[in-house]
C-alpha cells in the first residue's frame, strides 16, 4: 500500500480531482470535508502528508494548522496548505503557522502533484 | 519661529512695490543703509522699534511685515513639503515664497490638503471593497469552482485511457460547475451594479462617526480622566469629522461616554475584572450597574484591559446605532442585520437578558458569545408602552468560560446567507447552490 494524504476541503468537486489524480500517482487518498473534528481524523488517520484548505465550514485552517503543529503525535507531518486569496497577509499567516508550502488557487494538477511528491520526498 | 527672515523678504517687496530707495527707506527709519541692507537680506534680526518705524515710512501695518496669518501658511506650506517625494523643495527659502507670494503658497496649500482629503476618499473605498464580507465570499466561491473545473478539464484531457465511467462523471462535475460559476459570476454583476458608493453619497455622517470611533478604537482617554469638559478638546482634535451631523452624533457619543465614565470609572471596572474576569453578570452585579451601561463601558476599554469586545446597537427600528466588530463575526455597514440575532430577540421581551453562543455561516466566522438586553428610553409613562434601545455583547467563545452550549447559528444578512428553510429570511439569496 502507497503512502497516505489526508485531504481537507469542503468542495466536493475539488476533492474528486484532487483524489482522482492523487490516487493514479500511487497514493491512498482520505479526505475529509469540515472544520470539525478534524484533529480527531488527523489523529486516526496519522497520514503522511495533509493537503488542508484555508477556509472550511465550522473552522479556519489556520486554527487547525496550529492544533496539528501543536500535537506531538502528528505535529511533523508536512501540510500543504490551499487557499483562494493569494494576498500576502495569508501567506504569512500560513507560513507563520507552520504550512510546509502553500498554493493559491485556482492552481494546476500538475503544480499539487509536484509539490506533493516534493513533500513526501523531504 | 525665525520670523526675522520672514520679515526681511517682505520689507523689501513692499519697498521695490513703492519705488522706494533703499538709502531713503533707512533714513526714514533711523537706520544705515547697510544695516537695513543686511535686514532685507535676512541677515539680520529686526527689533519691534525698527520695525514699527519701517512699518511708518512704508505706510503699512507692522503686522504685515511681521508674522500673523502667514503662521498658518507656512505650517501649511511644510506639511506639503513634507508629503513631496524625491523633490527638492527650498524648505530654506520658506518662508521668503510665503512672503512673497501669498496667494501662490495659498493655492498651493489649498491644492495639497484637497489632495490628501481625496486620498482619504480612496482609502476608504478600497477598504470597503476589501472588508465586504458579501464580495470576498463570492470571490472566494468562483475562485473555487474555477479551480474544480480546471482541476477536472485536464484531467480530461492529460489522462490517457480514462475509464467510460470516470470520463462521464469528470464531464457532469464540469458541467454542475460552469453552471454553478455562470450564476456565480452573475451574481457578482448584479451585487457590483448595486455596489455602495456607485452614487454620490460615499461619506454618510455614520461613516465618519464609524471612522472617528474606529480611528480612537472606542476609547477617549481625555474624557476618562476630565469627563465631560474635555469633549469639546476632543471633537476639535477630530479632523475626519467634516459633515455638521457627524460631530452632532459625535458629541451626543462623547456625552454619553463621559456620563458612563462617572458612573462606572475605568479603574473600578479593570479592578472588578481582575476579580471576576469578562463574566458580564458578574461584573454587573460586583459593580452595581445595569447591563447596558457596563456593556457599552466594557466596549470603550483598550482591549489590553477587557480582551476583544464587540458591541452592536440597535434603537426599536431595528437600525444600527453603533457597530463595534470583534473578529469572526460580521457586522454589515452597509445592509440590514439578521434578524436572528439576540440583540432582535431581546427586543420582544425587554428587560430580560439573553446568552447565546453564536456562529454565523461564512468561512471565518468564529464562535461568540453574545449577551443581549434592552434599555427603556426616558422615563416611564402611563399607558405608553416603552421606547427602547437593543444592546449585544460580542465576547469571543471560550470553552474555559463554560460555552459548552452548542452555537446557535446566524447570518450576517439575508443577501449572503447560504442558510435553507430559515423562517426569518426576508429576500433570496444570491448564493444559491452554495453561492
Amino acid at each position: 500500500m502507497g503512502k497516505q494524504v489526508l485531504l481537507i476541503e469542503d468542495e466536493p468537486n475539488i476533492i474528486e480531482a484532487i483524489s482522482f489524480i492523487l490516487s493514479r500517482d500511487g497514493w491512498t487518498v482520505r479526505t475529509h470535508s469540515t472544520g470539525r473534528d478534524t484533529m480527531d481524523v488527523v489523529r486516526a488517520r496519522a497520514p503522511d502528508l495533509i493537503i488542508l484548505d484555508v477556509m472550511l465550514p465550522g473552522r479556519s485552517g489556520f486554527d487547525i494548522l496550529a492544533d496539528i503543529r501543536a500535537d506531538p503525535a502528528v505535529g511533523a507531518t508536512p501540510v500543504l496548505m490551499l487557499t483562494a486569496r493569494g494576498q500576502r497577509k495569508d501567506r504569512e499567516m500560513a507560513e507563520k503557522a507552520g504550512a510546509s508550502r502553500y498554493m493559491t488557487k485556482p492552481f494546476s494538477n500538475a503544480e499539487v502533484l509536484a509539490v506533493v511528491r516534493d513533500l513526501a520526498g523531504e | 519661529m525665525p520670523e526675522s527672515r520672514f520679515t526681511g523678504a517682505r520689507i523689501r517687496e513692499q519697498r521695490l512695490q513703492r519705488g522706494i530707495k533703499q538709502t531713503d527707506l533707512a533714513a526714514a527709519a533711523g537706520i544705515s543703509p547697510s544695516y537695513l541692507n543686511l535686514i532685507e537680506h535676512d541677515r539680520r534680526r529686526i527689533g519691534g522699534k525698527v520695525l514699527l518705524r519701517i512699518a511708518g515710512a512704508l505706510g503699512v501695518e507692522p503686522q504685515l511685515l511681521s508674522h500673523g496669518a502667514e503662521a498658518a501658511l507656512i505650517s501649511g506650506l511644510r506639511e506639503a513639503a513634507g508629503r513631496v517625494k524625491g523633490g527638492a523643495v527650498e524648505l530654506d527659502r520658506l518662508e521668503e515664497f510665503a512672503g512673497r507670494f501669498p496667494g501662490w503658497a495659498e493655492a498651493m496649500v489649498g491644492a495639497e490638503r484637497r489632495s490628501a482629503e481625496l486620498e482619504r476618499n480612496v482609502k476608504a473605498l478600497s477598504d470597503r471593497l476589501a472588508h465586504d464580507p458579501r464580495l470576498a465570499e463570492s470571490i472566494h466561491e468562483v475562485l473555487s469552482v474555477v479551480t474544480a473545473i480546471r482541476s477536472t478539464a485536464s484531467i480530461l484531457v492529460e489522462t490517457r485511457k480514462l475509464e467510460p465511467e470516470w470520463q462521464a462523471r469528470f464531464h457532469r462535475n464540469i458541467d454542475e460547475d460552469s453552471r454553478r460559476l455562470a450564476e456565480g459570476a452573475k451574481a457578482l454583476v448584479r451585487y457590483l451594479d448595486a455596489a455602495p458608493g456607485s452614487d454620490a453619497d460615499i461619506r454618510s455622517p455614520q461613516d465618519e462617526l464609524d471612522q472617528f470611533l474606529t480611528e480612537n478604537a472606542y476609547h477617549f482617554a481625555a474624557i476618562e480622566k476630565r469627563g465631560a469638559a474635555a469633549i469639546d478638546a476632543v471633537l476639535d482634535a477630530a479632523e475626519g469629522l467634516t459633515l455638521p451631523t457627524a460631530r452632532h452624533l459625535a458629541r451626543m457619543h462623547l456625552e454619553d461616554y463621559a456620563r458612563d465614565a462617572a458612573r462606572l470609572p475605568r479603574a473600578t471596572l479593570a479592578r472588578a475584572l481582575a476579580d471576576a474576569g469578562c463574566d458580564p453578570p458578574a461584573l454587573a452585579s460586583e459593580t452595581g450597574v445595569d447591563l447596558p451601561t457596563l456593556f457599552r463601558r466594557l466596549a470603550s476599554l483598550p482591549e489590553e484591559v477587557a480582551g476583544p469586545v464587540g458591541l452592536v446597537v440597535c434603537d426599536g427600528s431595528g437600525a444600527l446605532l453603533l457597530r463595534k466588530p470583534i473578529a469572526g463575526f460580521a457586522v454589515s455597514r452597509i445592509v440590514a442585520a439578521c434578524p436572528l440575532w439576540p440583540l432582535y430577540r431581546a427586543l420582544t421581551q425587554p428587560g430580560a437578558p439573553l446568552r447565546r453562543t453564536l456562529l454565523q455561516a461564512w468561512r471565518d466566522a468564529r464562535p461568540v458569545r453574545a449577551f443581549a438586553v434592552t434599555e427603556p428610553l426616558g422615563p416611564a409613562l402611563i399607558n405608553e408602552p416603552p421606547l427602547l434601545r437593543g444592546y449585544m455583547l460580542l465576547l469571543p467563545a471560550d470553552a474555559h468560560a463554560g460555552d459548552h452550549d452548542t452555537p446557535a447559528p446566524v447570518g450576517t444578512s439575508c443577501r449572503i446567507c447560504p442558510r435553507q428553510d430559515c423562517v426569518a429570511r426576508r429576500e433570496p439569496t444570491v448564493m444559491q447552490d452554495g453561492f
